[in-house]
């Protein structure tokens, strides 16, 4: 851990080998206090592999994977079914692997929109306020270390920027490191302070607009991708309000937003 | 008052049920029942050894049961087969050598429908100890690591991730598991142990709103059915397991409807 206590967890060329084949291999990142890192890739890139190797849920065929000592992890799943024969309230979820003080508990589902459900049973959530729940959950253990797998799904469009400028306040207000898994870089890379693109190995990485812009990751997401960084160029030129209308930065409010309808500054400047 | 029989096996009964409700859940939330059944087949297996090699009987069915469990993990482990086919395998194959082991035993007399269906005759203050004593055992174990049991029983990555120890979890209750069947075997046999666990843990899940309430009800629901069942039993002179069975099938019946009409009039008045 070469004696830098402000790394958390150290991934070393790590690869795990499965039935024949390596799903990830030759990983290494590691992450700091502060310091949010987002994985992204295709379907099966090994997003979700590398992120539990760095979890210590998975244990590397190869390389190493180094945690400092006795780190508070707090982690959001990709996919977390509860039994229907479980009888589980939203507020005992929340103790799960801890126990919490009333008002942090509250204060945590505050923080996400969810504390009006705090009574409800598991089951009877939707996906998006079910989402909210789980990084309510892992908020509420005050962690050094969080990692959140694709942690909007499922959430609509407004709430899932609002859910990210959250985990950039969470960040600050904590001090932690995040690790992040995310499909849609377009929308992360505000909340983003370093990007690994893995496809089955670490393919590119960079600040959020080095790796957009960079070839290897066009390669692996289509002409799309770029036109998809024009849309999150654009977004900090209006402001979304509660009521799901557009201010722009002109003044004048719409029903929807679109990079074409002249409320937007600019082409592809970036281009 | 220990000395009648019928108070004897009413005092063994409910220290069963206070230990098997708990547990019964975690079957129950885990899907484990046919576990506990193989389990619990085991435990024949069991007797027949400790008849064979003159051992106490609770430790050599907790011993057989412990390493069954050991077998199935090893075996899940090493895949190939479902789960359900290992059980099935390991199920019938510990009982029907439990069978042979027994007929082996041509110089002891052995009361093989006292010990598939139990015997309420047969409980003796000992056994009365042993189920005290092993269900304290169990109790404690299952308060201090219900968190981590609990968690695991969740989801065991976010448990693994979060420091929650799942693979030391699971032993844990595996052991949980046999210990409380080597100490249930004589109250309701060995055919009917899983059914003790868990239909007092399924009527609970109609009335409970969180997994304590669940545990706990399910050890009120268990006793109920040991006193009726027993109750029972003395009455028309039935074979105690089946009958505290039938009594707890009757209780599931009742929190059905039971929940049905609280349902139906919060709905009216909420």
């Amino acid at each position: 851990m070469q004696n830098d206590p402000s790394i958390l967890v150290e991934l070393e060329n790590a690869g795990i080998f499965r039935d024949g084949k390596w799903l990830v291999r030759g990983v290494s990142f590691s992450v700091k206090k502060g310091e949010i890192v987002t994985l992204v890739g295709p379907n099966g890139s090994g997003k979700s592999t590398s992120a539990k190797l760095a979890l210590g849920i998975l244990k590397p065929d190869e390389g190493t994977v180094l945690q400092r000592g006795n780190l508070c992890i707090s982690y959001v799943p990709q996919k977390l079914v509860i039994d229907q024969t479980l009888p589980l309230s939203v507020e005992r979820f929340m103790s799960l692997t801890i126990t919490l003080k009333p008002e942090a508990l509250d204060q945590a589902l505050q923080m996400t929109g969810v504390a009006h459900l705090a009574k409800s049973q598991i089951q009877t959530l939707s996906g998006g306020e079910f989402q909210r729940v789980l990084l309510a959950r892992a908020i509420a253990r005050k962690p050094e270390l969080l990692v959140l797998d694709e942690p909007v799904q499922g959430v609509d469009f407004n709430g899932e920027i609002a859910l990210y400028e959250l985990i950039v306040k969470i960040r600050d207000q904590l001090d932690c490191g995040i690790i992040m898994i995310s499909h849609d870089l377009h929308v992360v890379m505000a909340a983003t302070d370093s990007v690994i693109c893995l496809n089955g190995h670490v393919c590119c990485r960079g600040t959020p607009k080095n790796v957009a812009e960079s070839a290897e990751y066009r390669a692996l997401f289509g002409e799309r991708a770029t036109s998809m960084l024009a849309l999150y160029e654009h977004q900090h030129d209006h402001t979304h309000l509660p009521d799901g209308r557009v201010r722009h930065k002109d003044g004048s409010v719409t029903d929807h937003c679109h990079p074409d309808d002249g409320h937007h500054h600019g082409g592809d400047g970036h281009a | 008052m220990l000395d009648d029989f019928f108070v004897r096996a009413l005092v063994a009964g409910i220290g069963v049920a206070l230990v098997a409700g708990p547990l019964g859940c975690f079957i129950i939330w885990r899907r484990l029942a046919y576990f506990g059944d193989t389990l619990a087949h085991a435990a024949l297996l069991g007797v027949a050894l400790s008849l064979l090699f003159e051992i106490n009987i609770t430790i050599a069915v907790f011993a057989t049961s412990a390493v069954v469990a050991a077998l199935m993990l090893l075996l899940q482990k090493r895949g190939g087969l479902s789960s359900d086919a290992l059980l099935g395998l390991l199920s019938h194959s510990a009982l029907a050598l439990g069978l042979v082991c027994l007929a082996f035993l041509t110089q002891v007399r052995v009361d093989l429908m006292g010990l598939l269906f139990g015997d309420i005759l047969a409980v003796s203050k000992l056994d009365i100890a042993i189920i005290y004593g092993g269900g304290a055992i169990i109790l404690i174990t299952l308060i201090w690591f219900w968190r981590q049991i609990f968690a695991t029983t969740v989801n065991v990555e976010l448990a693994e991730a979060e420091g929650m120890r799942p693979g030391r979890a699971n032993i844990i209750f595996m052991m949980l598991m046999a210990l409380v069947i080597s100490i249930s075997m004589k109250i309701v046999g060995v055919l009917l142990i899983t059914a003790l666990l868990i239909i007092p843990a399924a009527s609970a899940r109609h009335m409970a709103r969180s997994p304590e309430q669940m545990a706990i009800l399910a050890a009120i629901l268990g006793i109920g059915a040991v006193i009726g069942g027993l109750s029972g039993s003395l009455a028309f002179d039935t074979p105690s397991g089946p009958s505290i069975v039938v009594a707890a099938a009757c209780l599931f019946v009742f929190s059905l409807f039971a929940s049905l009409l609280i349902r139906k009039w919060s709905k009216k008045h909420g």
